[in-house]
């Protein structure tokens, strides 16, 4: 395999997934430029591939069609990263690519060659647990633990961009995190515990209701931002 | 031995004198000063489940493992023509292929399995699959409950019914029951006289209520890791119940029990679905035993929504009357539910269970259908029968004038949840909830309501712990139940901890595993209080021992010491006493170790049901349907916690799901295909971050000497009154009643509209 990096072309996460779709909408508004990146041909057959996961960099031979949450998980043996619906619905297979949070089954190893790759294994890789786990474990933020790995992982990228969240925030934060034994109010103040905030207080009965949550797809600064972000892309801002 | 103990609850104790068994410690006094039982204690496995280090079953690899995936039909009734693997076999890395359904079987639902491949990769493995050939003849079917009760519909079962029951399932008792086409029952219970209490009634209510089929989708999902040593057998199952699995595979598989090893280090979850090895797991079993080589068999989202169980649909219908002054004088359920190819849909417990009524009359049918079997999820029939019930209680306040949680007050038999009935009140400002009702926004209609709960297990013998303590002090404890992420694991160590009276971080547990001494599965919530009297009976025994070896060494009779606190001492002149460090090091160098069995409940103590009660407040957007459960106020009987902290995550728990269920989830049967249309997560939508309503939870604790520690279950009761208490906030927002759940903006819109049409009307 060439040292020489492919196309650049980032794993495929749910806000990519969001933003092609906005891109495609406005790009048939306007006439339509689509991005011919031809990728390079590889398989049906094994080929090699290095991966580099939590500094480490492992050597392995995989078809082009399996998911780097399998080569983790089957290859490499770091179980840490955990699979659950298998199509990018549920957050379990959350690992950091790149420092973005990216669903491990949506990506192809060879996807991901090259690039730092973060398993949960790799947060307290020197065997001393971040404050961020810590409160995990104090605030009972975790029952099986099944969607723990993924959960944390959304934490921490959310901690490192915005050291103070708000509740809404972090709701927001990890809304792409399934957690089926109910964790989730848990994993609110384990975060809250974590960046030193006071952990919200019950609202008492009769207080006025929360501001309202943006009922309009277009009134939602997310998709707002992804439309100009997507266009500015494309140079069509 | 007699003694007299006290029972009850805060604010409210009697002295009551039981039996307790020989050998057995008295149960814990509310006078008890604890160190660590009802401390809030971290799990202790909460570093391995934060650092990725947990070894889930699905997570276990071997050398030379191989994958296994199993075929599925499509067809939702069919006959097997034939079925060949054997161009699957040649497929590259296949090592193992296997039948499931011969010739000639019937497939009842799309998605029962039909053949199974072992390969190196799961890869190779998916490959296989697609080169197995199958033909059907494909046959008549029925998805919907109102169909199958068609007297021409096709029918599920021609002969004979088959159905599969598991740990936990409610009692379907289908073998002298009357079946007509696909409906098998009645399950009958009477007792008085329905019509003549609805003669004596001032007002009766009548109405028909509906709910969804719900799958567990525990994350991880079925299925295990399979590896024969010669004739031994060792799996690595996510299990609800690790003795059950290891009976059943060694039946099934006709090889003895002490031949068969299962172990269940960590488990992604586990609602009611997870018992005995099911087909995917003899199917990996007999992959392996092929192959020659350990074999992984796990299903994937779409196999788990299909055919790992779900919680059957119900539709009920409650008829009930009460006197002016509040008295219920009749309760009347007749329910028909789908449990697809399964039966065990009741749903009375609530019914039979909560309110004091004296002429009830219940009749429960099971109706098949062309669907993926039920079986016991969380409290089975329990959130079904109370989001009836609870709308119906209701409904029949208003019927009568009086308040709904007056009325509720003045037919609880239960002291206990009356209390938390006034509690949950308090905190959710019922007294005030007409008044807010109406908020700043002219669309937004807030509504406060409120379900009970009530579950019955207490536990039962069987399970076994072994205690041992060490010259340097410090404490094992083995017991091999399983720890769904319930917190079991933490609650062994707390509980012998606390009998010996030693720090939690000098206890070393080992759990999870066939080969240590027996524990309960864990279903109908008893683990906690089938395992804990267990435990803290071998830590009592091995106190014991230690006091013998400590007076062979003081010299003095082995009655003159006791061991208190984490202190040992003995009357006498002169007296002596050591510290427990002290005491421990006078031990030989295998330290004294007890094994101890659970005692039998105390027949004579104050015997009750768990109960609890929720209460949720709402808003409802009238202009897009949209329901928000802003806040749930849970008040529930754990009986004496031992660990509030993880008891509190479970109940949180029960309500999501409760929230989960009340709103959004729901199988959707495709009526021409009858095939699953939403086998994931993102279709079948359930509740997430965004979704979570801010939960109050308050444990009451309830001593009622039933067993040597008080304890009883909380993942059950947890969940059965939140869709309940949600449903009636919705309705009180709304003012029209809504009978089905999930409460979609679709069902919000209609009762919008019915609202909009009354008040034309008017």
């Amino acid at each position: 395999m060439s040292d020489e990096p492919d196309e650049p072309r980032s794993g495929f996460t749910r806000r990519d997934l969001v933003r092609g779709s906005i891109v495609g909408a406005v790009a048939a508004t306007v006439g339509g430029r689509a991005r011919a990146a031809e990728p390079e041909s590889m398989g049906p057959g094994a080929a090699p591939l290095e991966l580099n996961v939590n500094g480490m960099v492992h050597r392995l031979s995989v078809e082009p069609r399996v998911t780097l949450a399998d080569a983790l998980r089957d290859r490499i043996g770091l179980t840490g990263t955990k699979v659950v619906c298998g199509r990018g619905a549920c957050g379990a297979c959350t690992v950091l690519l790149d420092g973005q949070t990216v669903c491990s089954c949506l990506t192809l190893a060879h996807e991901a060659a090259g690039k730092p790759i973060t398993t949960i294994e790799g947060l307290a890789a020197d065997g001393r647990l971040t404050p961020l786990q810590e409160a995990f474990i104090a605030a009972d933020a975790l029952q099986c633990g099944f969607c723990t790995s993924g959960m944390i992982l959304s934490c921490k990228v959310l901690l490192d961009r915005n050291p103070k969240p708000t509740r809404p925030a972090i709701r927001e934060a990890v809304a792409g995190n399934l957690c089926r034994c109910g964790t989730y109010n848990h994993v609110f103040e384990a975060v809250e515990r974590a960046a030193g905030m006071k952990t919200t207080d019950l609202a008492p009965p009769g207080s006025p209701p929360p501001p309202p949550v943006p009922r309009d797809f277009d009134d939602d600064p997310r998709v707002a931002r992804a439309i100009r972000e997507a266009m500015e892309e494309e140079g069509l801002a | 031995m007699k003694e007299k103990i006290r029972v009850g609850f805060e604010g409210d104790f009697q002295f009551r004198e039981i039996e307790i068994a020989a050998g057995d410690p008295a149960p814990w006094d509310p006078s008890q000063r604890f160190s660590i039982v009802g401390t809030r204690q971290p799990r202790l496995d909460g570093k391995a489940k934060t650092t990725g280090e947990a070894k889930y079953s699905i997570d276990v690899r071997l050398p030379g493992m191989l994958y296994g995936r199993i075929l599925r039909g499509t067809l939702p009734a069919a006959t097997v023509k034939s079925v060949d693997v054997s161009a699957a076999r040649k497929m590259p890395g296949v090592r193992a292929a296997i039948v499931i359904a011969e010739p000639g079987a019937r497939l009842r639902f799309a998605g029962q399995e039909v053949a199974a491949v072992a390969a190196e990769t799961p890869e190779q493995a998916d490959d296989a699959l697609a080169a197995i050939r199958v033909a059907y003849d494909s046959r008549p079917f029925v998805v919907r409950l109102d169909d199958a009760q068609k007297p021409d519909a096709p029918l599920v079962f021609e002969g004979k019914t088959e159905t599969q029951t598991s740990g936990g399932d409610v009692e379907s008792g289908g073998k002298n029951l009357p079946r007509h086409g696909n409906v098998l029952g009645p399950r009958s219970t009477v007792k008085g006289d329905v019509d003549a209490g609805f003669r004596k009634a001032a007002a009766v209510v009548e109405a028909t209520y509906d709910t969804q089929v719900q799958t567990h989708s525990a994350l991880e999902t079925h299925g295990l890791v399979a590896r024969w040593e010669g004739s031994e057998l060792t799996v690595w199952a996510s299990t609800q119940g690790i003795f059950d699995m290891r009976d059943q595979l060694a039946e099934t598989l006709q090889i003895p029990v002490a031949k068969v090893r299962v172990i269940t280090e960590y488990m992604g979850g586990g609602f009611g679905a997870k018992f005995g090895p099911r087909v995917e797991g003899l199917a990996a079993a007999k992959l392996a035993k092929e192959a020659g080589a350990p074999v992984k068999l796990f299903l994937d989202r779409k196999e788990e929504q299909l055919a790992s169980g779900n919680r059957p649909s119900a539709r009920q219908t409650v008829k009930a009357g009460a006197t002016k002054d509040g008295k219920l004088t009749a309760l009347q359920l007749t329910v028909y539910g789908n449990g697809g190819t399964n039966g065990g849909t009741g749903t009375s417990g609530p019914v039979k269970n909560v309110y004091a009524c004296e002429n009830l009359k219940v009749e429960e049918f099971d109706v098949f259908t062309n669907a993926g079997p039920g079986t016991a999820m969380r409290a089975p029939g329990h959130p079904q029968g109370a989001f009836a019930l609870e709308a119906t209680m209701d409904e029949l306040a208003k019927a009568i004038g009086m308040d709904p949680l007056e009325f509720r007050l003045k037919n609880d038999p239960s002291a206990v949840r009356r209390e938390q009935f006034r509690g949950g009140a308090e905190k959710i400002g019922w007294k005030d909830r007409d008044a807010r009702r109406k908020t700043s926004d002219p669309e937004i209609l807030r509504g406060v309501g409120v379900g009970a709960a009530v579950w019955y297990n207490t536990g039962g013998t069987g399970p076994r712990a072994t205690v041992t303590i060490h010259k340097d002090g410090s404490a094992e404890v083995e017991h091999g139940v399983q720890d769904l992420g319930t917190g079991s694991r933490t609650m062994v160590a707390m509980v012998a901890a606390e009998e010996l009276g030693v720090p939690l971080d000098e206890v070393s547990v080992s759990i999870g595993d066939s080969r240590l001494p027996f524990a309960p599965d864990s279903g109908g919530s008893t683990t906690t209080p089938s395992s804990a009297p267990a435990i803290r009976r071998a830590a009592w025994e091995a106190k014991q021992a230690l006091a013998r070896a400590v007076a062979k060494e003081w010299k003095v009779p082995a009655e003159s010491v006791r061991v208190e606190k984490g202190r040992v001492f003995a009357a006498g002149n002169p007296p002596h006493e050591a510290t427990w460090a002290a005491a421990c090091k006078l031990l030989p160098s295998e330290g004294v170790a007890a094994t101890a069995e659970r005692a039998d409940n105390h027949e004579d103590a104050w015997k009750r049901f768990t109960t609890g009660c929720q209460f949720a407040e709402v808003q409802v957007d009238t202009a897009t349907g949209k329901v928000k459960v802003d806040r749930i106020v849970a008040i529930h009987d754990c009986g004496v916690p031992i660990n509030p902290l993880t008891t509190e995550s479970q109940i949180q728990g029960g309500v999501i799901q409760g929230v989960s269920y009340a709103l959004f989830e729901n199988r959707v049967l495709d009526r021409p295909t009858g095939r699953m249309v939403n086998p994931n997560v993102e279709a079948y939508k359930i509740a997430g971050a965004l979704d979570v309503p801010e939960i109050d939870v308050t444990l009451v604790s309830v001593w009622d000497g039933i067993n040597n520690t008080n304890s009883v279950g909380i993942g059950e009761p947890a969940t059965v009154p939140t869709a309940a208490a949600i449903a009636n906030a919705v309705s009180h927002a709304l003012g029209v009643r809504i009978r089905q759940i999930p409460i979609t903006p679709e069902v919000v819109l209609a009762a919008v509209r019915e609202r909009e049409s009354r008040g034309a009307r008017s």
